[in-house]
């Protein structure tokens, strides 16, 4: 039976499968760019779990895309580690190094709400990025750190392709991940706090504990960004967790369609696509990217996404008159 | 309509050119150079002065580098190092460029490095100065081609040259960052070297712009204060320290008084010493003709980054008129680019063997006058001291030298700090 | 090592209390769209630097630092009721869309004032007669800092004369309370919260044209005042006056003790702070949900 979530779940599915055969067959700019549009979605969607289901907007997630980031890259480059097949040790010391700073974070963090967890967020942002600039042995400060190249893990990652592939996997899988998380009671319980925080508690949910965990996996999520990241551009530096970052993620969220996890990714097409794509093209791409944001939070508040539904409701409105009118002419 | 009307000409057309081109000499080769700078962002104005240097110099030849055509590619990397590498793979996997220049941040050059080495491209950079990359990353990276400078290269003569105005203390003060590190420890090596003591280093954070804090904790026993400032910490800096009553001779980092921002600063600067291989104030005729000509078409004084990117683009010609206007290879154009030697706006300009510049060093103090036919009394960084042949390495041993650290924050450790 | 004499404190306090008095300059505005309309503006930093790009102009064709100050100030107001009129109004009470909506407008403005005035580093040069110090007992008091304090003085004192004498005052006052009721009352609270956008906005542009000649004026200015104007109302407590003051003075010598004593953690003196005061009161020192 087709149901509406089964075509949402075939759709995702088959434009997965599409971007997977077209893109190899593109130019190399084409595939470093949707490559690095994987790997960034990874965050945005650890961020719409936040955003869409939990209702907390942080500015401060680049944080953990750049703890995963600048993890992979200290170990590649001090340590010599993680350029073979321990590269996938270094994934799941990725996500746990993510997912241990969003533990720390959400204890000082979770007891805000609303715009005053945005500030706190973004305070605790801030100081990994003072953390970035200022702990110079570690960081390399601004000049920061440079992958010597990707890893062998059997097959060469080096190959734009291949890694390309990898990314898609992971993000594939990410994504899976979290839509079975949404889908599960723990996710309903996370929208219900979305919408009533205070039934919910009245109901006997501890929602600290659940923002909590939303939190730190949010985090383990960014973390697994990071990582990515570090390998796709090959250098990680401050920018990497500089505010405008985090302001991206959130701006992506939203413009996708906060709540649809694959929104993120839809977000983080578009303006990486307008960013480094446009930005070749013509110099006033700035004010596209700028007249998309305000065009999408006034017009289309639940995001691109959120088009198919505003549609049908649409139709559905403009429905109603039609039937009056047909009751009005029907004989007496 | 004119879409027939052209394909009638065509052919017409199609056969001047091939009756003209018979007789004529080989038709030009493209050398296509791609140019990396943030033309968006905060740093847009740096990268409009850096492309708008290369372009004053291509528009001069027009466009013809020893009998090649140049395609000029610029492209926004606004101030990120990975969009800086996207677009740097852009460039050389899509547009096919024979070499890629520009990068503004020492995180972009640290970026766009190791780039030029998987893609077997020249990379030319003519402004990110971290030490490094032709120090001890050099093995790194065979295709980069440094033509501006590295951090430290001023401040090495510029500490002999304290010794020898007679200061025995310094304090130094400098942006909490990686350049500033280099920068100061590159003065503080020399200056200690003659004789000098470094008293104090305070490090303000990149971006500071209340020294409120800072500038009562200079220690008063110094006999001057060393300043590494950037952007606008450069214009706030000597603003703030001249409204604490200092009286103390002020010298500083190239930087802190570039003619970036420069214009933008009051007669408190007056008399400000610092270092850096380009003045505006340089009396040459051709620094002369360069200030004049680029005035006159971008509406400023040029600076430093205008300067590099013109001599780059100088010294690619170079290489080029050597090769006929024909592309040599990377290999080759690496070669041969690292042993010209050029007469450049900022004076003589050759690459030492880990292709980084030797050049001249100017010791240049703030003056208000007038200059080159001007006829406004305005702030020019007057050349009261020049440095010839000046390495990375200044006087000192290479062998030894790369065996130290690169400066950092703590080194060279600040042993006369109480 | 520091000596830490008589004089060091003195001197320090002095600094930190006059970058108070420019961070409620910026801090304030954004406390009052705060309080009054639970609007988290992200262009108040836009406003900020815009405000001294305009003072520039003004500066440069008719030489006035005085007409600078009114005419950014007044223009960039202007700027801000437009924006709420036509933009944030119709999005209702929305915090999260009205955050994004302001930072893509902030992003807009960034590239509107780099095509505008270009990214020179620019400097706004006061009258001759602010740009002296006076000595008292040994120390060098800068008459700029003097200035900004006795600025934030006046602004402070003008507004809460305003809050609490008058009935204006009191119409925003209740608004900020409980718009509800107040609109129950007969308060016409949307022609309030134009009112206040526009205050906080001229607000915002004046810090701009002060901090102007104490800051400079160049491209990301704007996103470097914004986490700090909001550390200001975060500590001090949003919608509160009194508390953007105080909070603005703690801010102002907590960053700059913590820089002079500390300067290791040079970086963290703004943000750990914050983050730590809104761990404990997650609505700001003197905040009230």
């Amino acid at each position: 039976m087709m149901t509406r979530e089964r075509i949402k779940v075939l759709a995702v599915v088959a434009t997965l499968v599409v971007i997977a055969i077209l893109v190899p067959n593109t130019n190399s700019f084409v595939i470093l760019l949707a490559t690095r549009a994987l790997a960034f979605s990874i965050l945005v969607m650890s961020l719409d779990l936040l955003l869409g289901f939990t209702g907390l907007a942080s500015l401060g997630q680049a944080a953990y895309l750049g703890v995963g980031a600048y993890l992979t890259a200290i170990l590649a480059t001090k340590y010599q580690f993680g350029l073979g097949l321990d590269f996938w040790l270094v994934v799941v010391l990725g996500i746990l190094s993510g997912a241990a700073l969003a533990a720390v974070f959400g204890l000082l963090a979770i007891r805000a709400t609303g715009v005053y967890f945005l500030m706190i967020t973004l305070a605790l942002g801030q100081c990994v990025w003072g953390l970035a600039y200022r702990w110079n042995s570690l960081t390399g400060g601004d000049n920061g750190i440079n992958l010597r190249g990707r890893p062998n893990v059997g097959i060469d990652l080096s190959n734009d392709v291949t890694f390309f592939y990898l990314v898609l996997a992971f993000f594939a899988v990410s994504l899976l991940m979290m839509y079975v998380l949404v889908r599960s009671p723990f996710g309903h319980s996370l929208r219900g706090i979305r919408e009533r925080e205070l039934r919910m508690r009245i109901l006997g949910y501890n929602t600290w504990l659940h923002k909590y965990i939303a939190f730190v996996i949010a985090g383990a999520f960014g973390g697994l960004a990071g990582v990515l990241w570090a390998h796709t551009a090959g250098i990680v530096s401050p920018e990497n967790v500089v505010l405008t970052t985090s302001v991206d993620a959130l701006l992506m969220a939203v413009l996708g369609g906060a709540g649809t996890l694959v929104g993120g990714a839809i977000g983080a097409a578009i303006v990486f696509g307008l960013r480094e794509y446009l930005s070749t093209l013509v110099p006033w791409w700035q004010y596209v990217l700028g007249a998309v944001y305000v065009l999408t939070i006034f017009y289309l508040p639940t995001g691109l996404m959120g088009i198919p539904e505003r549609i049908r409701q649409h139709r559905a409105r403009a429905g109603k008159p039609g039937e009056a009118k047909k009751l009005a002419s029907a004989p007496a | 309509m004119t879409g027939t009307m052209l394909r009638r000409l065509c052919p017409l057309g199609g056969s001047l050119v091939l009756i003209l081109g018979a007789g004529s000499p080989v038709s030009a080769e493209e050398l296509r150079i791609g140019y990396l700078a943030p033309t968006t962002g905060i740093f847009a104005q740096v990268g409009k002065d850096m492309v708008d240097g290369f372009q004053m110099y291509l528009d001069e030849v027009k466009g013809d580098l020893g009998g090649a055509q140049v395609k000029f590619i610029v492209e926004d990397e606004q101030g990120k190092p990975d969009t800086a590498v996207t677009k740097a793979r852009k460039l050389v996997l899509q547009d096919k460029v024979h070499m890629f220049a520009g990068g503004l941040l020492a995180s972009t050059g640290y970026a766009l490095a190791p780039v030029s080495t998987s893609e077997k491209t020249v990379y030319v950079n003519p402004v990110a100065a971290a030490d490094d990359l032709t120090q001890r990353d050099l093995d790194k990276y065979p295709y980069h081609i440094r033509t501006g400078w590295t951090s430290s290269q001023p401040s090495h003569p510029f500490g002999q040259w304290a010794c020898e105005q007679g200061y025995k203390k310094i304090v130094a003060i400098g942006a909490d960052y990686a350049f500033g590190y280099e920068v100061v420890g590159g003065f503080q090596k020399a200056f200690e070297d003659c004789g000098g003591k470094v008293i104090q280093k305070i490090w303000p954070p990149l971006g500071t712009k209340d020294f409120g804090p800072y500038i009562p904790t200079i220690k008063q026993d110094a006999d001057a204060i060393f300043t590494l400032m950037v952007g606008p910490m450069s214009l706030q800096f000597p603003k703030q320290l001249a409204a604490s009553g200092n009286k103390k001779p002020v010298i500083g980092g190239g930087t802190s008084y570039d003619e970036f921002v420069l214009p933008s600063m009051g007669d408190e600067v007056i008399g400000h010493v610092s270092a850096l291989q380009y003045s505006a104030a340089i009396d040459t005729p051709k620094n002369a003709e360069f200030v004049k000509k680029y005035r006159a078409k971008y509406g400023k004084v040029p600076s430093y980054y205008s300067e590099t990117n013109y001599t780059s683009a100088q010294m690619i010609h170079e290489v080029m008129k050597k090769n006929n206007g024909k592309w040599p290879g990377a290999e080759a154009f690496v070669k041969e680019m690292a042993s010209i030697k050029v007469d450049a706006v900022r004076g003589p300009v050759s690459l030492d063997d880990m292709r980084n510049p030797v050049q001249n060093i100017y010791i240049k103090k703030v003056e208000k006058k007038k200059m080159f036919g001007y006829d406004k009394d305005e702030l020019w960084n007057t050349v009261i001291k020049t440095y010839p042949n000046v390495g990375q390495f200044g006087k000192y041993d290479k062998a030894a030298f790369l065996k130290q650290p690169v400066y950092g924050r703590d080194f060279p450790p600040c042993k006369f700090c109480e | 090592m520091v000596r830490l004499s008589a004089q060091f404190w003195l001197i320090q306090a002095f600094n930190g209390v006059s970058y108070g008095a420019l961070l409620f300059l910026v801090g304030s505005g954004l406390s009052l769209i705060f309080g009054v309309m639970r609007i988290v503006n992200l262009s108040h930093g836009s406003y900020f630097l815009l405000g001294g790009y305009v003072a520039l102009t003004v500066i440069w064709t008719t030489g006035s630092w005085a007409l600078a100050l009114v005419v950014a100030s007044l223009s960039v107001a202007v700027l801000g009721l437009v924006m709420e009129r036509l933009f944030l109004r119709p999005l209702g009470f929305d915090p999260l869309r009205q955050v994004l909506l302001t930072v893509g407008f902030a992003f807009l403005f960034q590239q509107a004032a780099l095509d505008i005035w270009t990214g020179n580093n620019f400097d706004i040069n006061p009258p001759d007669a602010l740009t002296r110090s006076i000595v008292v007992g040994g120390l060098y008091l800068p008459l700029y800092r003097m200035f900004m304090i006795a600025t934030a003085l006046v602004i402070g004192l003008g507004l809460w004369l305003v809050m609490e004498k008058t009935r204006m005052g009191a119409a925003v006052r209740a608004t900020v309370d409980d718009a509800q009721m107040a609109r129950g009352v007969g308060i016409d609270t949307s022609r309030i919260s134009m009112l206040i956008f526009a205050l906080g906005a001229f607000l915002a542009a004046l810090g701009g044209v002060i901090g102007g000649a104490f800051l400079g004026v160049y491209p990301g200015l704007d996103f470097e005042m914004l986490p700090i104007a909001f550390a200001v109302v975060i500590i001090g407590g949003m919608g509160s006056l009194g508390g953007a003051a105080v909070g603005a003075l703690l801010v102002g010598l907590a960053d700059n003790f913590g820089k002079a004593l500390f300067p290791e953690i040079s970086y963290f003196t703004l943000y750990a702070p914050m983050a730590l005061i809104l761990a404990v009161k997650p609505t700001g020192l003197f905040g009230r949900e």
